[in-house]
């Protein structure tokens, strides 16, 4: 076990990349704290990760609010005693031009998938900082290295998860804390499917685009936690401010 | 085990990262080719390969040269029947501006950091296509992604295999080989050592310049090894055409 003895907070962990990545690390050995907005779906989770012999807790957090991002670090080592993970994985998407995006939506998205970064980092570094050491994992996107179309506001939110990441990198890199991101090409969740209903697009047409990468495939979220557990385990020890790419091929070109 | 049955070719494999990834990966059971300009240093690795339980072999290879990379290929299937990883690690630098570096050095580097990925990427696609995939793990640099004093031909060729890694992930994706990079930092190597004599500079003074990033310290050979451990399992079915970076660091303000 890859993770033994470890603590994970991680946001958006209800469903997708976030609920596999909880469940990974559980099994792997991490007690493992969710946050997200819906309750029965955390409970959902915990409940499997417990039944499979696991820990874990659901702590409902709306990630835009400092106060609960706080709450969710405190009640996360009052459970479990530490905190060495912190994934932060909450993120929504609009698919929207610049033309097409309100200014409500445009904070929505800058606020979960940006700023909420920002405000769990920023609770959760402290008690990190006092151990010596901890692992942040932020989730960029694919599109946060390269732009997109009818994506703006999250273009621009994960653009700066990227550098987010590169600059908590060193700031705190000789506090122990390693900081890194990945950005996952198209991947078998949720947020795809509805994608392709917001766009117009008949999911087989909307699927084939996805699946047009060298690799000829979305990828699963499965894949993806195993690229987040890769960097939350010492097998990453001399990684920091990096952004590891997990999309099949898709930004190659 | 996380390789159990795989069969692994790794090109500088005697000292530094090639050593300390040939280890972890015949740790991780899989059987080793390594290939490698130095037959004593290499069997010195194969021995402790097997005295560990491993299988390895030492093929002595100029991977400069096309006809050495299809015998070590030869030995490979010869010997192991297969061949699903291949880590093009080979690799030499020169620190020089353009202005101090001759056209020999220049060659040579780009034939050992470049053309050799080429000549044994050929060798072995076909292999890995007939098995239904594999995957190349290339060294690459920090320096292949941002530029570096005194370095003008480890940039070019650096750089030079991103991209190569990036073309070839495009065209093979599609029958299965994955095909990424490693882009380590400064390691403690002997490379590194010898970068200090070549620019004339002490060499507890040229380390200790090295380690200034944001962990504070250099990486060990062993940290890169697991990186290229990563992208040689299942672990990383999704990553094909990225540059993995594993610097402390090095590159976040870059």
């Amino acid at each position: 076990m890859r993770l033994e003895n470890k603590v994970a907070l991680i946001t958006g962990g209800t469903s997708g990349i976030g609920a596999a990545t909880a469940e990974m690390f559980a099994r792997e050995g991490a007690k493992v704290a969710i946050t997200g907005r819906n309750e029965s779906r955390g409970a959902t989770v915990t409940a499997r990760i417990i039944e499979a012999g696991g820990e874990a807790i659901f702590l409902r957090t709306d990630v835009r609010r400092a106060a609960e991002c706080q709450r969710a670090v405190d009640e996360t080592i009052a459970s479990f005693g530490r905190l060495d993970i912190l994934f932060n994985n909450a993120g929504v998407f609009f698919p929207q031009t610049a033309l097409e995006c309100t200014e409500e939506e445009w904070d929505l998205q800058i606020d979960i998938n940006l700023k909420g970064t920002f405000l769990m980092s920023k609770c959760a570094l402290v008690p990190m900082i006092a151990q010596g050491h901890g692992v942040l994992i932020n989730n960029s996107s694919g599109w946060g290295l390269v732009g997109g179309d009818r994506a703006v506001a999250y273009c621009a939110s994960k653009g700066g998860v990227v550098l987010l990441t590169k600059a908590m990198a060193i700031d705190h890199g000789r506090q122990g804390i390693r900081v890194n991101c990945i950005c996952p090409g198209d991947v078998d969740t949720p947020m795809l499917p509805e994608d392709a209903r917001m766009r117009g697009l008949d999911w087989k047409t909307y699927l084939a685009g996805c699946e047009n990468r060298p690799l000829g495939r979305i990828g699963t979220v499965d894949e993806i936690a195993k690229a987040v557990l890769f960097l939350a385990s010492d097998d990453s020890s001399f990684m920091t401010g990096t952004a590891l790419v997990v999309d099949g091929g898709g930004t190659a070109d | 085990m996380q390789l159990p049955g795989k069969v692994a070719v790794i090109t500088g494999g005697a000292s530094g990262i090639g050593r300390a990834t040939a280890l972890l990966f015949a740790r991780e059971g899989a059987s080793i080719i390594l290939a490698d300009l130095k037959p004593d240093a290499g069997n010195r690795v194969i021995e402790e390969i097997v005295q560990c339980g491993g299988r390895a072999i030492f093929e002595t290879v100029d991977v400069t040269r096309a006809a050495d990379c299809h015998r070590v290929v030869e030995a490979a299937i010869r010997q192991f029947g297969r061949i699903d990883i291949l880590f093009n690690n080979a690799g030499i630098i020169r620190r020089a501006t353009v202005l101090d570096l001759t056209e020999e050095d220049w060659d040579r580097v780009m034939a050992v950091n470049v053309k050799a990925i080429y000549l044994l990427s050929r060798e072995v696609i076909p292999h890995m296509q007939k098995a239904g995939g594999g995957t190349i793990i290339n060294t690459a640099s920090g320096w292949g992604l941002t530029g570096g004093a005194k370095a003008a031909v480890y940039c070019a060729s650096k750089g030079a295999v991103v991209l190569l890694t990036k073309a070839m992930a495009i065209d093979h994706g599609a029958q299965n080989v994955r095909v990424n990079c490693i882009c380590p930092g400064d390691t403690d190597t002997a490379m590194l050592r010898e970068e200090a004599q070549q620019l004339g500079e002490d060499s507890g003074h040229f380390l200790a310049e090295s380690a200034k990033r944001p962990l504070g310290r250099l990486g060990t050979p062993e940290e890169i090894a697991q990186a290229a451990l990563y992208l040689a399992t299942d672990a990383s079915s999704f990553v094909t055409g990225t540059a993995l970076v594993v610097d402390g660091g090095g590159l976040a303000g870059s």
